[in-house]
């Protein structure tokens, strides 16, 4: 395999600035339709209000933490699967 | 730009779509076998999967001049029925000598239970007892950090098993390292809403210097995208990848990995 060479710097911000203000309004519209509708007290809802604190952290590591908030933090393989899917965020 | 499609179910794709990942530069797409999106009702019903998959999907393929290779297993969404899971593994011996068989995939597990667990470890031993190679799925959302590290706990119990043969796909930013850090290959699937976008992807690539690393559509029955691959190619020229580098990884390494296996020529 070859050496990695790394990107030419190219403006990040540029790229990707519009999209993560959409994308950020979109969330608030969200937690404030949620909130109208009296549905704000949901753990998904909560989860995601957990998960927007670690956005102001200064590492470079957020989505890594997002994930992790999000993430079921036990070991042990649970006795019997009851349903298929996920949901998307741990439910204690 | 060549590239290969490492992680498509092309069962549940339209021949529209071999034909627009054929334009796009796709020259092989590999099908690990899965969920129907149904409890499938006995060990028959994969008998027939199995043959699709080996016989009657690389004919498709090649009418638009694209390989087309595969894995056996039965999905860990149909492993807690412990009784058709063993079934099925034991049909797994008489299509293993395929000629677009790679090896066994996709295993792993989905809601963390025992019996997935188990039935994982039954395909495990399968592959150590025919030397094959090993597509691992890692489970959903909230169950994937545990799901995860399970998975690289119960391969240490195979010694005969190396890691450089074994890839774990569908890692995210919360698991790439701990897979990576244990000697797997690790793959990145590019699946609207519940896996990773291009840009996640490429920030992923970025950080591990696109070691033994893949990328995939996992395109299937569900909102996904068969040209996710390409697409993100193209986000990679936008940030400022050579093409020697996207090649590495559109194409380079998934040829390093699956080359591993005889079979798998281009």
């Amino acid at each position: 395999m070859p050496d990695w060479t790394p990107p030419t710097p190219v403006n990040l911000v540029d790229l990707g600035f519009m999209d993560s203000r959409s994308k950020l309004i979109d969330l608030a519209a969200f937690l404030d339709r949620v909130q109208r509708a009296g549905q704000d007290g949901d753990f998904r809802v909560q989860a995601l209000k957990n998960a927007l604190t670690l956005l102001s952290q200064d590492k470079p590591q957020r989505a890594k933490d997002v994930l992790l908030s999000f993430s079921d933090p036990s070991t042990e393989p649970i006795a019997q699967a009851t349903m298929q899917g996920a949901i998307g965020a741990f439910k204690a | 730009m060549n590239y290969i499609e490492p992680h498509g179910h092309m069962v549940s794709r339209t021949t529209d779509d071999y034909e627009r990942m054929a334009l796009a530069g796709c020259q092989a797409i590999c099908e690990p076998a899965f969920w129907a999106g149904f409890d499938r009702a006995s060990a028959d019903g994969f008998y027939d999967y199995f043959r699709q998959i080996t016989e009657y999907e690389p004919k498709r393929a090649a009418k638009f001049g694209i390989k087309h290779f595969c894995w056996l297993c039965i999905n860990p969404k149909e492993a807690e029925d412990t009784k058709l899971a063993e079934e099925v593994i034991a049909l797994i011996p008489q299509f293993i000598d395929k000629p677009g068989v790679l090896g066994i995939g996709e295993i792993g597990l989905n809601k963390n239970s025992r019996n997935e667990l188990k039935i994982f470890e039954q395909h495990v031993q399968v592959a150590q007892d025919h030397d094959q190679l090993v597509l691992i799925h890692t489970p959903h959302l909230e169950d994937k950090l545990k799901g995860t590290r399970l998975i690289v706990e119960a391969l240490k119990n195979f010694p005969k098993i190396k890691p450089e043969r074994v890839i774990i796909d569908h890692v995210e930013e919360h698991t790439i390292d701990h897979v990576l850090d244990h000697g797997f290959w690790a793959g990145i699937t590019l699946y609207p809403e519940s896996k990773c976008t291009p840009n996640r992807a490429i920030d992923m690539l970025e950080h591990r210097h696109a070691e033994r690393i893949w990328m995939n559509s996992a395109c299937d029955w569900g909102i996904s995208d068969p040209l996710a691959v390409p697409k993100t190619m193209q986000a990679m020229r936008h940030r400022g990848w050579t093409p020697e580098m996207i090649q590495r990884v559109a194409w380079d390494n998934p040829r390093a990995f699956m080359g591993q296996c005889e079979k798998f020529t281009l």
